[in-house]
């Protein structure tokens, strides 16, 4: 995932690299740096916005490393729901009523339906969509799974599951 | 002189017998010089003296061999070394290969065989008839054809802890939606199309159900993670509900569809058509197969190759023989 970090860092050499090291040591990339030597803090700290991608399954690693070496770290944002799956569904998604679906998602406060794209080609044969859910955590990206497969056998709607790519 | 006795003259036993042939000088450098001593169909037989061309060209123009001793008469007179047995694979009963198979390992002979069915119901209880009786028995042949899976995991990944197994192991369904990925075009048609072409038999349940799949999926999981699980522990999805609308949308993701076979060292033992991004490597084309094995020392290891065919199953079927008889250990 990619996402905007904000560090702030001492005025001497050598900074830099702390921030930058971990990020390349866990395989992440960085994007973009942005050095912005005028709005110094108060405690003469310069703030540096990064824009990293990283596997999303290591982003909390790599903000204990970084923190690790000393760095203040300001702000992170799009880290707020870290884990997102899509997930394919054919079936009839309307008729059994698609918001239901939706709601009892988003009703779970740890997961949410974040993207839907649905394709009807002919009224009342099967459409297919493709949905995905982000969640605070594997384990909330887990239970989601599970209430979607719930509903969807209910109503007797085709589940196609992403093949992890997480190594086992 | 090895003696190998064939059950089964089918595409896949014919094929044998005609690898055998092609490649007996490389074949006889391995394991010494070799004879096909008895071959045995449904309905007829070849035993005594003859060649493997004879009885190839007998088999071609008459349809049958010359004579009618049963398969269960020939295993009885015990003139063999090893069974190679290829008869068709009933996933839910084994037979008839099944009943043969026990025969051949009481009797403290080898069996090599290219049918799914006994293993898929009995697997334990063969490898334990074979320790028991000091005999041994290959089944390479049963899991992704040509390429090397059971023995590449055996042996090249020995010291290994698998992890987990996720694989393409039907051809035929791997065709069917490749086709529809790249043509958008509906289920039926393509399978029509392939019914054409011989790829899809005219009752294709077998392939696009998964168990075909699944079958393959329960040999993998006994004989890597040592589990004892059946036909029925497999949960199975096919891929008859699969619309075309379901790849243009999947690949705006970058991902395909793909059946997919899992089994990991917790249990988990699924066929199911997946979403696979385009840059996995198990994304692959046409009737190949292909898996993907996650270790703890090797990392990750991927095998691909030609899943069904009968040069293929001969392949494997003689690495078996090879496997038995190599380096002069045939006494």
């Amino acid at each position: 995932m990619r996402f905007t970090l904000i560090v702030e860092l001492e005025d001497k050499p050598g900074q830099l690299i702390k921030v930058i090291e971990p990020i390349s040591k866990i395989g992440g990339n960085v994007i973009s740096v942005i050095h912005d030597r005028h709005k110094v803090s108060p405690l003469k700290r310069v703030p540096v916005e990064f824009v990293v991608d990283v596997d999303t399954d290591k982003v909390e690693t790599l903000l204990n490393r970084i923190r690790d070496s000393g760095v203040y770290i300001r702000s992170i944002n799009e880290v707020r729901m870290l884990y997102t799956e899509s997930f394919l569904l054919i079936g009839h998604i309307i008729h059994t009523d698609l918001s239901d679906t939706v709601n009892r998602i988003d009703d779970t406060g740890f997961a949410e339906v974040v993207e839907i794209h649905i394709t009807m080609p002919k009224v009342n044969e099967p459409s297919t969509a493709i949905v995905t859910i982000s969640a605070r955590g594997k384990g909330e990206l887990n239970k989601a799974r599970e209430i979607l497969k719930e509903i969807c056998e209910r109503k007797d709607i085709l589940v196609i599951e992403p093949l992890n790519e997480e190594s086992a | 002189m090895i003696r190998i006795a064939l059950i089964g003259f089918g595409t896949v036993g014919r094929g044998f017998a005609k690898a055998l042939a092609e490649n007996r000088e490389i074949i006889e450098k391995k394991i010494g010089k070799f004879r096909i001593s008895a071959i045995c169909d449904s309905k007829s037989s070849i035993t005594g003296d003859f060649t493997i061309e004879e009885a190839l060209r007998y088999k071609l123009e008459k349809g049958r061999l010359p004579e009618s001793i049963g398969v269960e008469e020939i295993i009885e007179q015990g003139a063999f070394d090893v069974i190679v047995e290829t008869t068709p694979t009933d996933v839910f009963s084994g037979e008839p290969g099944l009943g043969y198979i026990k025969k051949v390992l009481l009797s403290g002979r080898d069996v090599i065989t290219s049918n799914k069915g006994p293993l898929v119901v009995a697997y334990h209880e063969l490898i334990k008839l074979a320790e028991k009786h000091n005999a041994r028995i290959g089944f390479e042949a049963t899991v992704g054809g040509a390429m090397p899976v059971i023995k590449m995991i055996r042996d090249g990944l020995a010291g290994n802890r698998v992890k987990r197994i996720r694989g393409i192991l039907n051809g035929t369904t791997n065709y069917i939606l490749s086709r529809m990925e790249k043509e958008k075009a509906p289920y039926p048609q393509i399978l029509s199309e392939a019914q054409e072409l011989g790829i899809a038999e005219a009752d294709p349940s077998y392939d696009v159900d998964g168990i075909d799949a699944g079958a393959k999926l329960v040999i993998l999981a006994n004989s890597v993670f040592g589990k004892d699980v059946r036909f029925e522990d497999v949960s199975i999805r096919g891929i008859t509900r699969i619309t075309p609308e379901a790849f243009e949308i999947a690949v705006e993701k970058g991902y395909t569809i793909r059946l997919i076979a899992e089994a990991d060292e917790n249990g988990k033992l699924e066929v199911s058509p997946r979403l696979v991004k385009l840059t996995n490597p198990l994304a692959i084309y046409g009737t190949l197969n292909a898996v993907l094995i996650e270790t703890d020392l090797a990392g990750e290891v991927f095998v691909i190759g030609r899943g069904a065919g009968e040069k293929e199953t001969a392949s494997a079927l003689i690495s078996d023989l090879v496997d038995f008889y190599g380096n002069g250990s045939f006494d």
